[in-house]
């Protein structure tokens, strides 16, 4: 058990099957007489409907039906939902506008939905598609972030003037103008979080079936949380009532936040499924992926620090325009706002900050939680303001952040944007991350370098995250729609196997391994007896799902809990079977045992008892079988040091990550070999970010340039570099496991490191994605500068 | 994609006679550009004729003073043959570094020059080592072969064979890939050959070129600094997210000094 | 339509198919083989990879027509007898995959690649693999998991 248990490097049990070829994803998936749905897509960013003649296309072969917006509406089928209300400094409500799945009478990006055509194979369904006829009027666009509130620019929906959603704001500004009025020394910098595709590996696609016998309707659905698409599905949309709805998440591959959200696609399949009373298949191409996945960042941004001559921080003040895409999206609206300015302390004794974010429409894909979700953004201005703030006043970037970390025995510790970090020792894992990086040699290197004719340059990133959301309280308290608490079942078979169902669905995270080293560990049976059922309606308990680095913090919680329930109950079966007082039972590595006396019996043997209940406390329910739901007291707040070192070759502009050094804390490790992994790929997201995604609209046009692999630069193995990893635990003392998560951290420290390190390499400012064009045509300019 | 006629002929006589018969026929080489164009619904021909039945096609020749690659050579097969490293050793390392292992396993000579993608690597090869690309009709030196985007000098129904590479004094490729589709942003084969030296670039203009003003620098020896006083104009040069012509002409003159050092070294 | 026949992991089919029938199409749609994945449509990401005549090829780049006689292996056909292959086996152990979903392709690649190349350096693995897209792990494990199933391949 041992072998299995916490802490250790156990493989994966999900890996035989997808290394064999037998994962079960979405497309793999097939229901008898099934039909195939295909979208029609605006070509337009902008574009009045003046009538859809689906004629054409109804009469191709194979189609089934070809339904739009208007027969959606008359349907009942309501719009799609965003479930985070934000006020603006007002105290005005957020402007929302109305989503149909299907358009009705505008399109408001391209890619936008017009119509679903049903067919008997794919490519009749495609075939046909063409045949739609749309009248659209076209009428001018605005991609851009910064001008899309500017006077001038065209209206997107008609009810929302100047194209804001909110004008939002955290902190009391005349208390942090009065704090600059005081500074020694203010560092300012404008920057942008440029825009992504999250590009999970699988496409979004759903299968949608009806059963007009039972009138029961069931969506599978590529889902990080089956149980959050049923509610709104029904309570919402209206499709199905929720008792009449099944949603199973089968394999999920890849989910990055673009697979949280209830989409206009999986809504029109479902729908559709029961107007034609046929199983209906649908599946992204990925260039429709490209078109329709709800983006992630998109943040313009005007941010300073002030200083005292020490270089301590007496104030921040940051302005963002966050481009929210044509439409809100499930959770757009939180993670520009409370996911994000609730960041900008980061590990730092910051006292007064105010922050102020303009979401604002744009002709473009719905923007929404991609990893990290706000929390990257934050530590993007905040670790590069650090940096520069440190370069300008001829500090040691490491010195700084000495000079400035919130002590180990502050905590816990209010900061002044909403949130009371737990626990946490900054000044240690940034030693370990420099010993980790050879900070002390860095000047040799770069001294190497420059005799090559290359530019080395190291850049730190002190990130810190709020993970396991959240306590419901505090999200309701924050316009948050739902509660955050987690649930989970652990079902002791007769036979003495456990099956563990959870509200969490893993899309990568291994959390069929993970979960099972918990259960065997806590409960002291053997790890391969132990099964872990997600993804399925029908089967686990409600639960909100896994993203936010929440599945483990959250749902490992829930386990805990209800591993404790089983415990409790199994005392009272062993006390009644040894014969003994229940006070007196004590329960460790799988063997209830009388305290004092060598009389035991393993949980194996209690659970055939609880089911076999011939001898068996009076009173007491048979069964061994608890769930729990586990409401958390806090956020947890994992954080670290990363260091970025890099070279530059001025003749290209190429730059090269030679070294990345990264020390994080998430407490307690469940499974190291699990959690480095999670940190490897939040990286390379990360690196993605910072060298070389960027998502391109037209500006003319709003067509979307960056349509494919062909010119979205997906990183590749050839260009990120092998990582060096430390583990710096600091256990939270908020939840039974000491756990913090770990998904997102990669992604949320990365970026400042690497353009941190560039800006360091080439003595200039440059925004993400520092792709070698740009660095060039910065070098170039530094140099003409200079002449 | 929309679905087409098939036909897999033995010969370079059926071949040419099965899209003569079609009403808007393509030969299908390795696919790896026409299928996804295909996919796309970019194209939509009649008829597909299918070359890789066809033996005549195939194969590597290797004789004293030139090396010679049947049409429906994978790229992969060029880049592994030692016969094509020990003449052209820029050759191999050129095919091998063609889009991916995959597209490498499939990808074909013919198929790439014919298609004559701008951003395509073989272009280069055979304009910079003045090859001479072979049909079923004639011979056509590389310098009239290459006519515009995505255009070349075949005429309806002709069907490349063949290309002969005479063996150059030295020779070397530089790419400089997107970082998106790991094409060539800008690519630049430095030759040293009977005639003179050569400078071909693909990936930068709308089709392969030479950069004369590179070959006069380079004319008196192959070495970077002799590109010192020398400048490339981005006149015409391709602008997209990745590259302003600038940045192309700028990369230009950088590919082409490493080439000519690794070249002349 | 058009008659198609293949060995695919040492079992011979053939069907009728569309002439636009990918390779990919006949194996996940008519053969039920659907441990090879379609992850974009550009022929970028390698999730569709398998061996045709022992090279690698994207099957979705590929009509099922082209490999007409040919010896295709998909993910199914590589482990033997119940047993991993020791590609996939150091991918389990060297944790070189997270969702899986590139799972099949980048395995397949790596097979490949180990027989052109018996004992790879980091940066030719790491060269290599270009034609596949990896979302999850960054590549560090993946990297690690072909020098090691090299190894196991007896490089």
């Amino acid at each position: 058990m041992a072998d299995n248990g916490i802490g250790t490097r156990t493989v994966r049990k999900e890996d035989q099957r997808f290394l064999t070829g037998k994962g079960n994803y979405l497309d793999d998936i097939n229901r008898p007489g099934q039909a195939y749905a295909y979208f029609v897509r605006s070509p337009y960013a902008n574009a009045k409907i003046n009538g859809v003649d689906t004629s054409a296309a109804a009469a191709a072969p194979g189609v089934v039906a070809v339904l739009t917006g208007q027969e959606m509406a008359a349907d009942g089928i309501g719009p799609l939902i965003c479930g985070w209300m934000i006020s603006s400094k007002d105290g005005s409500p957020m402007n929302a506008p109305a989503h149909p799945a299907l358009a009705v009478d505008k399109v408001n990006y391209v890619g936008d939905h017009v119509a679903i055509v049903v067919a008997d194979t794919y490519n009749q369904a495609k075939d046909a598609a063409e045949l739609v006829e749309v009248d659209y009027d076209e009428l001018p666009s605005v991609t851009d972030t910064a001008g899309a509130a500017a006077a001038g620019a065209p209206q997107i929906h008609a009810d929302i003037p100047g194209n804001i959603c909110y004008d939002w704001e955290l902190g009391d500004k005349a208390v942090v103008d009065e704090a600059f009025s005081k500074a020694h020394h203010v560092t300012s910098l404008d920057m942008i979080n440029n825009r992504l595709i999250p590009n999970a590996m699988e496409p979004r696609a759903a299968v949608a079936e009806y059963d007009p016998g039972t009138e029961d309707m069931t969506l599978y659905t590529t889902s990080q949380n089956p149980h959050v698409c049923r509610l709104i599905m029904s309570a919402f949309l209206q499709v199905a009532p929720e008792h009449k709805l099944r949603v199973i998440a089968p394999d999920v591959g890849g989910g990055f936040g673009s697979k949280i959200f209830v989409y206009a696609e999986e809504t029109a399949t479902l729908w559709a499924s029961r107007r034609v009373n046929r199983p209906i298949k649908w599946v992204a191409e990925r260039s429709e992926s490209f078109l329709s996945d709800a983006h992630g960042r998109d943040h313009v941004t005007h941010a300073e620090m002030a200083m005292d001559e020490n270089g301590k921080f007496i104030a921040m003040r940051v302005s963002t325009i966050a481009n929210l895409g044509a439409y809100l999206s499930t959770f757009a609206s939180a993670v520009p706002t409370y996911l994000y300015a609730t960041l900008l302390a980061g590990q730092y004794t910051t006292p007064v900050i105010y922050a102020e974010v303009k979401g604002v429409y744009t002709n473009t894909s719905p923007v929404d939680a991609y990893r990290g979700a706000g929390r990257p953004e934050a530590t993007y201005v905040v670790e590069r303001l650090v940096e520069n703030a440190a370069r300008e006043m001829g500090l040691d970037p490491a010195e700084i952040r000495r000079r400035n970390f919130i002590p180990n025995d502050a905590f816990p510790y209010e900061t002044p944007v909403v949130h009371t970090y737990d626990c946490g020792d900054y000044p240690k894992a940034l030693e370990e991350a420099l010993k980790l990086a050879d900070y002390d040699g860095l000047a040799a290197r770069k001294a190497d370098a420059q005799s090559r004719g290359k530019l080395r340059g190291v850049g730190l990133s002190a990130y810190i995250e709020a993970c396991g959301i959240a306590p419901s309280a505090a999200v309701g308290a924050l316009g948050g729609g739902v509660g955050l608490w987690e649930a989970a079942q652990i079902r002791f078979n007769p036979t003495g196997n456990v099956t563990v169902l959870a509200g969490t669905h893993s899309h990568g995270q291994g959390h069929a391994t993970t979960f099972a080293q918990v259960v065997a560990d806590k409960l002291g049976v053997p790890y391969e007896n132990v099964e872990v059922v997600e993804g399925d309606t029908d089967k686990g308990p409600f639960g909100m799902g896994t993203y936010g680095s929440r599945s483990i913090a959250v749902g490992g919680s829930a386990i805990m809990k209800a591993a404790d329930k089983i415990i409790e109950k199994g005392k009272k079966i062993a006390a009644h079977a040894l014969e003994a007082a229940e006070e007196d039972i004590e329960f460790s590595g799988g063997n209830f045992s009388v305290a004092g006396t060598d009389k035991a019996m393993n949980i194996g043997e209690v659970a055939f008892a609880a089911y076999v209940p011939h001898n068996y406390p009076e009173g007491l329910e048979p069964g061994l079988d608890e769930t729990a739901f586990y409401d958390p007291l806090n956020f947890s707040f994992p954080s670290g040091v990363h260091i970025a070192e890099v070279e530059v070759d001025p003749d290209t502009g190429v730059v090269d990550i030679i070294k990345y050094s990264a020390v994080d804390d998430f407490g307690n490790v469940i499974n190291p070999m699990i959690v480095e992994g999670q940190v490897h790929g939040g990286i390379a997201q990360g690196v993605g970010q910072a060298l070389l995604e960027g998502c391109v609209y037209d500006d003319d046009s709003g067509q979307l340039v960056t349509g494919s692999y062909m010119d979205y630069a997906m990183p590749r193995a050839d260009d990120l570099p092998s990582i060096d990893i430390g583990m710096s635990p600091v256990p939270s003392p908020l939840n039974p496991l000491g756990v913090k998560g770990a998904g997102e951290a990669g992604a949320i420290a990365s970026p400042a490191a690497v353009i941190n390190a560039v800006t360091d390499a080439i003595g200039a400012d440059i925004d993400m994605p520092a792709t070698p064009l740009k660095v060039w045509q910065t070098l170039n300019s530094a140099k003409a500068a200079a002449e | 994609m929309h679905d087409f006629q098939y036909h897999k002929p033995g010969s370079v006589a059926d071949a040419a006679a099965a899209a003569a018969g079609a009403e808007d026929g393509s030969f299908l080489a390795g696919g790896q550009t026409l299928i996804p164009t295909l996919k796309q619904r970019l194209a939509a021909p009649s008829d597909l004729v299918d070359l890789s039945g066809v033996s005549e096609l195939q194969g590597i020749t290797v004789s004293g003073d030139s090396v010679t690659i049947g049409a429906m050579t994978r790229h992969a097969d060029v880049a592994a043959s030692g016969d094509v490293a020990a003449a052209i050793l820029a050759l191999a390392a050129l095919a091998g570094g063609i889009g991916d292992p995959q597209v490498r396993n499939r990808g074909t000579i013919g198929g790439s020059i014919a298609n004559n993608d701008p951003a395509a690597d073989y272009p280069a090869a055979v304009l910079g080592l003045n090859a001479t690309v072979n049909t079923n009709k004639r011979s056509i030196a590389a310098d009239d072969f290459f006519t515009g985007m995505f255009e070349t000098a075949l005429e309806e129904g002709e069907l490349i064979t063949s290309v002969s590479f005479p063996v150059p004094e030295a020779a070397n490729y530089q790419k400089f890939h997107n970082p998106a589709s790991r094409y060539a942003l800008v690519g630049v084969m430095v030759a040293k050959t009977g005639g003179g030296v050569r400078v071909a670039v693909t990936g930068a203009g709308p089709c392969v070129f030479r950069a004369s003003s590179l070959e006069q620098a380079l004319a008196g020896g192959l070495s970077s600094s002799a590109l010192d006083g020398a400048s490339v104009s981005a006149d015409g040069l391709n602008s997209d997210i990745h590259a302003t012509p600038e940045y192309r002409a700028h990369l230009v003159k950088v590919m082409a000094g490493r080439a000519a050092d690794a070249a002349g070294g | 339509m058009p008659t198609v026949s293949m060995s695919v992991n040492g079992k011979q089919y053939s069907g009728e198919v569309e002439a636009r029938t990918l390779l990919s199409q006949f194996i996940r749609d008519q053969l039920g083989l659907t441990g090879t994945h379609i992850g974009c449509d550009t022929s970028q990401c390698g999730a569709c990879v398998v061996h045709v005549d022992g090279r690698s090829v994207k099957s979705c780049t590929t009509l099922a027509l082209q490999a007409d006689g040919a010896d295709v292996t998909t993910i199914e056909g590589l482990a033997k007898d119940g047993q991993l292959h020791p590609m996939q086996e150091a991918f389990r152990e060297n944790h070189g995959l997270q969702c899986g979903f590139c799972t099949p392709g980048m395995v397949m690649s790596a097979v490949d690649l180990v027989n052109n190349n018996p004992n790879p350096s980091e940066e030719t693995i790491r060269e290599n693999l270009d034609g596949n897209i990896c979302r999850c792990t960054g590549y560090h494990n993946i990297v690690k998991a072909v020098k090691a199933g090299a190894q196991g391949m007896g490089g």
